[in-house]
């Protein structure tokens, strides 16, 4: 399913601070995940859990302190050269009402350069509104999606912002399926929730 | 290349769609221009006076109303920060909405405009030298619009301020346009359709480094 790994060995954190409307929300920030590590973020709203995501995509720029990536044996410290290793989900799913779920992966599959595999639909149980304007789509359903995109787009670095939100128990499973086989595979995963998460995980409480 | 194009697909589908901007756009022209006899009277030779002024200041009124959600509309549903991951620059994020609001706006209109051009009682002399002012001039509407909509996409109720940003810059555009109609209607020859087609060429090979420069500035926030 989806694009083989590009390989990243390990993301690296440095004394990482992140200041958003003039105010601190977290400094001196430092861990190191290898491959098949994932980390789970916790800790109360705007403790800076999704600011924290976007750094490490690549979509903030810190403060201070120092986010590098070491993929295929070279070292990655550029924000827009990390962009390319990340797979992202988060609070907004980027569904388009007027476009099916289909189309909405035909399109990422186009536009990540990865081979589109209309069997994710099933995969993610969305095969009975695969031809539906996502408008009629329930936020689960979107969410379902999401995952789907996540996985087509084959990216090593995963950066999960709450992905248990809208999701019924077979879709936390489904997460949690996926996540496993990510991770198994040499992935890498940070992820941000308040939801208790059954992953073998270190933790990373903010506050 | 490929990731170019998906965007670029995308976009036109989603503005061709059921309640994409596109047929807005061509309706908001013909309304305006269908109105404008109404309001200065049925003096022929008036008309077919400022009827390239009037498709001129219309087609960019139109163009204008798909614009300002250009990149919004990306940046609130999520869409943007995925494209910011993608392998597209965001250079090429930039030219793929660009080319994809003129294939949906700026050409149609060009198309539909010796119709409403009939309206007006625009000399048949005149029609190609409006058609082809239109076919150089709207994509640098397209080119000026992207730049101010990557610009304003994180303000709020940004649609009240992007005309006020954007029309300035667009005025080049309405004087070397219509003045390309007129001097054809007068039999001259004023050099116009030339400087439009170099402020066209300037605008479109300029818009995407700085469109991209506003869309890094925005999401860095």
């Amino acid at each position: 399913m989806g694009a083989r790994l590009r390989t990243v060995h390990y993301l690296e954190v440095a004394d990482l601070a992140c200041v958003r409307g003039g105010r601190a929300v977290f400094r001196d920030l430092s861990f190191r995940l290898a491959r098949g590590d994932a980390l789970i973020v916790g800790g109360p709203n705007g403790s800076g859990k999704t600011s924290l995501l976007r750094l490490l995509a690549g979509l903030l720029p810190p403060a201070a302190g120092t986010i590098s990536i070491s993929a295929e044996g070279t070292q990655i410290a550029d924000r827009e050269e990390r962009a390319k290793f990340i797979g992202w989900l988060g609070h907004y799913d980027g569904a388009k009402p007027q476009l099916t779920p289909r189309e909405a992966l035909r399109f990422f599959a186009r536009l990540y350069g990865t081979a589109s595999d209309p069997s994710l639909l099933e995969v993610v149980g969305l095969s009975r509104s695969a031809d539906l304007p996502c408008q009629y789509l329930s936020a689960g359903q979107k969410r379902r999606l999401a995952l789907a995109r996540l996985k087509l787009c084959g990216r090593p670095l995963w950066l999960l912002d709450e992905p248990l939100a809208s999701l019924d128990a077979s879709g936390k499973a489904l997460l949690l399926n996926l996540l496993r086989d990510h991770l198994a595979g040499g992935g890498i995963a940070v992820i941000a929730t308040h939801d208790p998460l059954d992953l073998d995980a270190a933790r990373l409480p903010l506050t | 290349m490929r990731a170019l194009g998906a965007l670029l697909v995308r976009d036109v589908r989603l503005a061709a769609r059921a309640g994409g901007s596109a047929v807005l756009a061509l309706a908001f022209f013909a309304a305006v221009v269908t109105l404008v006899p109404f309001g200065i009277g049925s003096d022929a030779k008036l008309l077919a006076r400022v009827a390239g002024g009037v498709l001129w200041v219309a087609a960019v009124l139109a163009n204008l109303l798909a614009l300002d959600r250009l990149f919004q509309a990306d940046y609130e549903d999520g869409s943007l920060d995925l494209l910011a991951l993608s392998p597209l620059s965001f250079e090429g994020i930039t030219v793929a909405k660009m080319t994809a609001h003129w294939l949906t706006t700026g050409l149609p209109l060009t198309i539909l405009s010796p119709v409403l051009a009939l309206l007006l009682n625009l000399p048949a002399t005149a029609y190609t030298a409006l058609i082809v002012s239109l076919l150089i001039g709207t994509p640098a509407v397209s080119a000026i619009g992207s730049v101010a909509a990557a610009l304003t996409l994180s303000i709020r109720r940004g649609g009240l301020l992007f005309p006020l940003l954007v029309l300035p810059l667009l005025t080049p555009v309405v004087i070397f346009g219509a003045g390309a109609v007129l001097a054809r209607l007068d039999g001259v020859e004023n050099g116009a359709i030339w400087l439009l087609a170099a402020f066209s060429v300037a605008a479109v090979l300029l818009a995407p480094f700085v469109g991209a420069a506003a869309l890094r500035l925005n999401l860095s926030e």
